[in-house]
């Protein structure tokens, strides 16, 4: 039964690496901002969440408060620091926001220090939970459960709700979106915003299995990218399945061949991206 | 066929760095500069070292980047090769120097080649991921292959006999700074002589536009592999270097870090200029120390917020900085003649 229990952390992790990544999908393809500093809003996220639990503040009213905290951040950078970047290459898009990484690597360093801060998840998930064959912690239980409820919570926004249409309308074909009349420039913000916030809350829950340092934003930002390029540049169904697939392969990879477990995820995403250089699921059959 | 201006004219002309008939002079400031550092550093010269060895670095993602236009994440990926073969080299087989040039060099290069042919089929974002795959890769392999690359210890004992055997390399790192800044000048004259030859005006143009470059006939995947095979086989010469010059060769050699300060050196510098990657490196390394004093983390914030100032303000980097000083100096200087 060891592959079961396998199975659900692989599976945790990929809805924390779903969680923080589906942000940065929407970035991607709907602004074509290539966005490094993805990892720096999720990194923001975990510490806010931190120093409000140090003042008592309970977990998961912090969560909340640091996601609406992050995307009210990646509000303002949108408006000040990604608009002028749109019409710009990839390059200027790249740098500016490894640029700003930096900035925030550096002020979390020295208003932290470069220790781990670590979030207490709260006492009652703290346990074990028996499921029969193994007693697996209940925290792991609960991201999978959140994760799902996210995943279905966004695509029924995506596919059923007046914003998802023009979301999709804006990924597709952003010069249409505008011609019919479309503000585009708020939904750019309140999308960047919303993918800011996202990622807040995954550095948050996931800060059991990632956790927050200050080189957070880059350690983890290639494994966030992977998913997305995988996924498929603004496909929010291919960030989810690119998201489970990568938590997996890479736990059980783990588990089964110890030696090559660290390489076999990058070694599988260059296979796949030269066999399918636009990921599983291209943009254009988005959800 | 007799028309190719870019290569027509004075031998001297092809050397101009300024404007004028002695545009060529300027080449001897940073020379002079660098060999001026041998003989006032003092106990600096390591630092010169380094900076010696990341000018080489950045100017290997000029050429793939700035000419060719193949935006990379993971050049450190040859950085590393390199230093890794020039390390095992001396512990295994030979401690010659020049060897582990030759090897280092040589093994980055046929990485670069391989990987070239693979990856540079695609282009955009999906290009960018696969070179930070590539160096993800590589990175990770470095450090469970432990019983080949010493792991997280770094690869330890590494001995080089003296160069052409007299001269050792000494505790204060003069051999090691005239050896560096020579291997330098050697790949310098090449870059230089490359990008003004055909074959890098193609990739000019590849950059440029490399549907257009097709439709006259070019070979772009061709010349696109030529030059990310140059370029890793010259980043592998610095990470040689590294390795040479420190006896050490550490898992941050092919850490992301290493790719992504160099890119922050070439656009401080400027792209497209070859002596961007000079000017970018020295003031990088120089503000690093100065930062690094007061606090560890401060030169990430200067650097950061440099690189931030610098893409959404001056797009040519600190030596457009100096064109523009410059140009508005000389028309100061030539006032129109009163009529």
């Amino acid at each position: 039964m060891a592959y079961l229990t396998i199975l659900l952390d692989g599976t945790a992790y990929g809805m924390i690496l779903f969680i923080i990544s589906v942000g940065l999908t929407v970035t991607m393809g709907l602004m074509r901002v290539v966005n490094l500093a993805h990892g720096a809003f999720a990194m923001i996220g975990g510490y806010i969440a931190a120093t409000l639990m140090q003042r008592d503040v309970p977990f998961f009213i912090a969560a909340i408060l640091a996601a609406l905290l992050v995307g009210i951040i990646g509000a303002v950078a949108e408006l000040t620091l990604y608009r002028p970047l749109y019409r710009r290459g990839d390059l200027a898009q790249a740098l500016m926001t490894f640029g700003l990484t930096f900035v925030v690597i550096a002020a979390l360093t020295s208003l932290f220090g470069s220790n781990v801060k670590p979030i207490a998840v709260p006492a009652f998930l703290a346990g074990l939970t028996n499921l029969g064959f193994t007693d697996y912690p209940t925290y792991r239980l609960f991201l999978i459960a959140i994760g799902a409820a996210m995943a279905i919570a966004l695509w029924l926004i995506i596919d059923r709700t007046l914003y998802g249409a023009r979301l999709r309308a804006a990924v597709d074909n952003p010069r249409m979106a505008r011609a019919v009349g479309m503000d585009v420039n708020w939904l750019f913000t309140g999308t960047f915003a919303a993918g800011c916030a996202l990622a807040g809350l995954g550095g948050v829950l996931g800060a059991d299995m990632l956790p927050i340092e200050p080189f957070y934003a880059l350690r983890y930002l290639v494994i966030f990218l992977v998913v997305v390029a995988v996924g498929g540049i603004g496909n929010f169904k291919g960030s989810f399945v690119a998201a489970m697939a990568i938590g997996i392969v890479d736990t059980v990879g783990k588990f089964l061949i110890p030696g090559t477990s660290a390489y076999i995820v990058y070694v599988l995403v260059i296979v796949l991206l030269l066999w399918r250089p636009h990921g599983l699921l291209p943009a254009k059959s988005a959800a | 066929m007799t028309a190719r201006p870019a290569l027509s004219g004075p031998a001297l002309a092809q050397l101009r760095v300024g404007p004028g008939r002695f545009g060529w002079l300027w080449h001897a400031l940073p020379w002079g500069l660098a060999i001026g550092t041998y003989f006032f550093a003092g106990a600096y010269l390591t630092l010169g070292t380094a900076a010696l060895e990341m000018i080489l670095f950045t100017l290997s993602i000029d050429l793939c980047l700035g000419y060719a236009g193949i935006v990379t994440f993971g050049q450190a990926a040859f950085f590393g090769v390199g230093a890794y073969a020039a390390g095992l080299l001396s512990i295994h087989l030979t401690p010659d120097p020049l060897l582990g040039l030759l090897f280092g060099t040589g093994i980055a290069a046929i990485v670069g080649l391989v990987t070239g042919m693979l990856i540079l089929h695609t282009e955009g974002v999906t290009l960018m991921m696969l070179t930070l795959a590539i160096a993800s890769m590589l990175s990770a392999f470095a450090l469970q292959a432990s019983s080949l690359t010493g792991g997280d210890d770094g690869l330890q004992g590494i001995h080089i006999s003296p160069l052409f055997g007299v001269f050792p390399f000494d505790l204060w790192g003069n051999t090691a700074y005239l050896y560096a800044l020579g291997v330098l000048f050697l790949w310098f004259a090449a870059a230089w002589r490359i990008v003004r030859s055909p074959f890098g005006r193609s990739l000019d143009g590849i950059r440029q536009s490399p549907r257009r470059m097709r439709a006259i006939g070019t070979p772009v995947w061709w010349r696109l592999v030529a030059i990310y095979t140059l370029s890793a086989a010259m980043a592998g010469t610095a990470g040689v270097l590294k390795a040479q010059t420190n006896q050490f060769v550490g898992l941050d050699s092919l850490d992301l870090l290493v790719s992504g300060t160099a890119l922050v050196m070439l656009i401080l510098g400027g792209t497209r200029r070859l002596y961007g990657a000079f000017v970018g490196a020295a003031f990088y390394v120089v503000v690093q120390d100065i930062a690094a004093e007061f606090d560890p983390f401060r030169w990430m914030f200067v650097i950061g917020g440099l690189l931030v100032i610098i893409v959404m303000f001056l797009e040519g980097g600190l030596m457009g900085l100096a064109d523009w000083a410059r140009d508005g100096a000389a028309r100061l200087w030539t006032r129109p003649a009163p009529k």
